[in-house]
């Protein structure tokens, strides 16, 4: 118990849900993921569905558990 | 007690290039497309997947509590559909709408991580092998999430074995909590909600892909009004000492890690639970309603009202989780979930995570993939400037999940590994060593011919003249390699076999 509010202790306070979304690639591993997803994102288009508004119409699921 | 583990999951369906589809028969396709090839390929030999699933000793109605009510919905077997047993003991069919497949029983978590993508692998062979079944043009297409994001829901049921002396009220006290608060490693993640008067604005994305659908604490049901400590009292193995852990909360999930720590950490729950190790019951006020806020909490910061009058965040309640298993280590040993550095890794992925999720969420971007998935999406959505309700974000939501390698974005996102190719190649094909599984898939492997049908607890054979002759494997820690490779390697035919085993 007293390992895990010092844990507490030593965390950022977020405030915002946005926060996340926000939240600064800190680490150098963070620095990696970003520029993987940068990469990601720039050719990401030819990947997608074409036509997403049916794609996701047409997708439907019914009868499982 | 040694947790022996297994996985079911039920998969999405679609066929593309079709007007109008039939989810059950498209099911079949697929599967018999896979039975056909595995059928080609044995050329000369026996077509061994073919063997079928022998329902005796299936009873889904029964219930943990000891109640048995006409009124609970049990879910219903359906027998003429396709439902094949492999070589790598697993179980492979059309279950309802959809094909599902269950990994053979597995005797650690890393052991399930392996047969858990062999499941994969094999979904995306029977794709492939489905092609040359269809009128051209038109191709099935496999999911493997658990919505569709129009209020239907299909699971990724988890089952773990216990001591049959366990009070269940002793396990529902200190699973439940587990189970609320390990969604933020567990989860799937989700663009918005399904949940009734959910918007956008609401959630516009959350960590989970089931929590919309739970609307009870404790129950038999799996597809309406669904519990969160299912009560499904069907060992499928000797009744009198062992329980099976029906788990139907969870997401499926792409990540490895995630896999890995959904598994691991609920069977050292279970493990500590057993063995009276977790002093403080943290169950929440609202349990249903705990779990949804959990879900939808993005900042991960949302405190849950507990019964004992503290309040306590999902990562809390997990840190505190994670502290009575390191004790538990100690002074038990990890044992019960495999070889020494199995139980280690867990320890080590866990606190990783929850040190992650506390100060980077982020951060966790190739371990979690409710993380991964946001992170894609929000790159996305940022770039160009798209509202969280656009199609757009959907559909990368979906093909999040596409199990075509060529379209995934589960393939695309880095996620970390913890099996090799070659290992889960080969346990498409090959049992684990180490449970009944083993001992399962070696006599489909040599005598298919022979056996008229198996399920989880017993294999039937034929072998001429005689009567049907049942093989009960009513222990899931025996009919191992090292408990009957011998015998096994010394029994030249089916007969022999059965003479041996003094069936």
């Amino acid at each position: 118990m007293a390992e895990r509010e010092m844990k507490k202790k030593s965390t950022p306070a977020r405030e915002e849900q946005e926060v996340v979304d926000e939240a600064p690639a800190t680490s150098e591993q963070g620095e990696k993921i970003k520029a993987e997803l940068d990469d990601l994102l720039d050719e990401i288009d030819g990947v997608l569905e074409s036509n997403a508004e049916d794609f996701v119409k047409s997708y439907v699921q019914k009868g499982g558990q | 007690m040694r947790k022996i583990i297994g996985v079911e999951t039920e998969f999405g369906i679609i066929v593309r290039g079709a007007a109008e589809s039939n989810p059950i028969a498209a099911s079949s396709v697929l599967i018999n497309a896979y039975v056909q090839e595995l059928a080609r390929a044995a050329e000369g030999q026996r077509p061994h997947a073919k063997v079928g699933w022998d329902f005796e000793g299936e009873h889904p109605d029964i219930d943990a509590r000891g109640i048995t009510s006409e009124s609970t919905m049990a879910p219903e077997v359906e027998t003429h559909l396709v439902n094949a047993v492999l070589t790598n003991g697993a179980r492979y069919y059309v279950d309802h709408a959809h094909p599902e497949c269950s990994t053979p029983e597995c005797a650690d978590p890393r052991s399930i991580v392996v047969f858990d993508k062999a499941a994969e692998l094999i979904l995306q062979r029977s794709m492939r092998a489905a092609i040359s079944l269809l009128p051209e043009g038109q191709e099935i297409v496999v999911y493997k999430n658990n919505s569709d994001g129009k209020g239907n829901s299909y699971g990724c049921h988890e089952n773990y074995l216990m001591d049959r002396q366990v009070p269940f009220g002793r396990i529902v006290s200190h699973v439940m909590p587990h189970f609320i608060s390990r969604q933020v490693f567990t989860g799937a993640g989700k663009v918005g909600s399904e949940a009734v008067g959910m918007t956008a604005d609401d959630v516009p994305f959350q960590l989970t892909q089931r929590a919309d659908f739970f609307e009870e604490e404790v129950g038999l049901e799996t597809t309406l009004k669904r519990p969160i400590v299912n009560t499904r009292d069907e060992p499928h193995a000797d009744a009198q000492r062992y329980r099976r852990l029906h788990v139907i909360v969870g997401d499926a999930n792409l990540s490895e890690v995630a896999t890995f720590l959904k598994v691991g950490t609920t069977a050292l729950v279970l493990a500590m639970i057993e063995d009276e190790f977790l002093p403080r019951d943290l169950t929440p006020v609202a349990p249903v309603a705990a779990l949804r806020k959990v879900s939808y909490d993005m900042t991960l910061r949302a405190p849950i009202d507990l019964v004992d009058g503290t309040r306590m965040t999902a990562v809390e309640m997990q840190w505190e989780y994670l502290d009575r298993a390191k004790k538990y280590a100690e002074e038990h040993g990890l044992e019960c979930i495999g070889a020494p550095e199995v139980g280690a890794e867990v320890l080590r992925l866990w606190e990783h995570v929850l040190s992650g999720l506390e100060t980077d969420p982020m951060s966790l971007a190739r371990q979690l993939d409710w993380v991964a998935k946001y992170r894609v999406i929000d790159g996305y959505r940022t770039k160009h400037d798209l509202r969280w309700d656009d199609a757009r974000l959907r559909a990368m939501d979906l093909q999040y999940h596409d199990l075509r390698p060529e379209r995934s974005l589960a393939a695309r996102v880095g996620l970390d590994r913890l099996t090799t190719d070659a290992e889960v190649a080969r346990a498409v094909t090959e049992p684990p060593t180490d449970t009944r599984a083993w001992f399962r898939g070696k006599c489909l492997q040599r005598w298919a011919s022979q056996i008229v049908a198996a399920n989880w607890d017993s294999i039937v054979f034929d072998i001429g003249g005689d009567p049907l002759r049942r093989v009960p494997m009513m222990d899931p820690t025996r009919g191992t390699e090292a408990h009957v490779g011998r015998l096994m390697a010394e029994s030249t035919t089916s007969a022999e076999l059965l003479d041996r085993l003094g069936q």
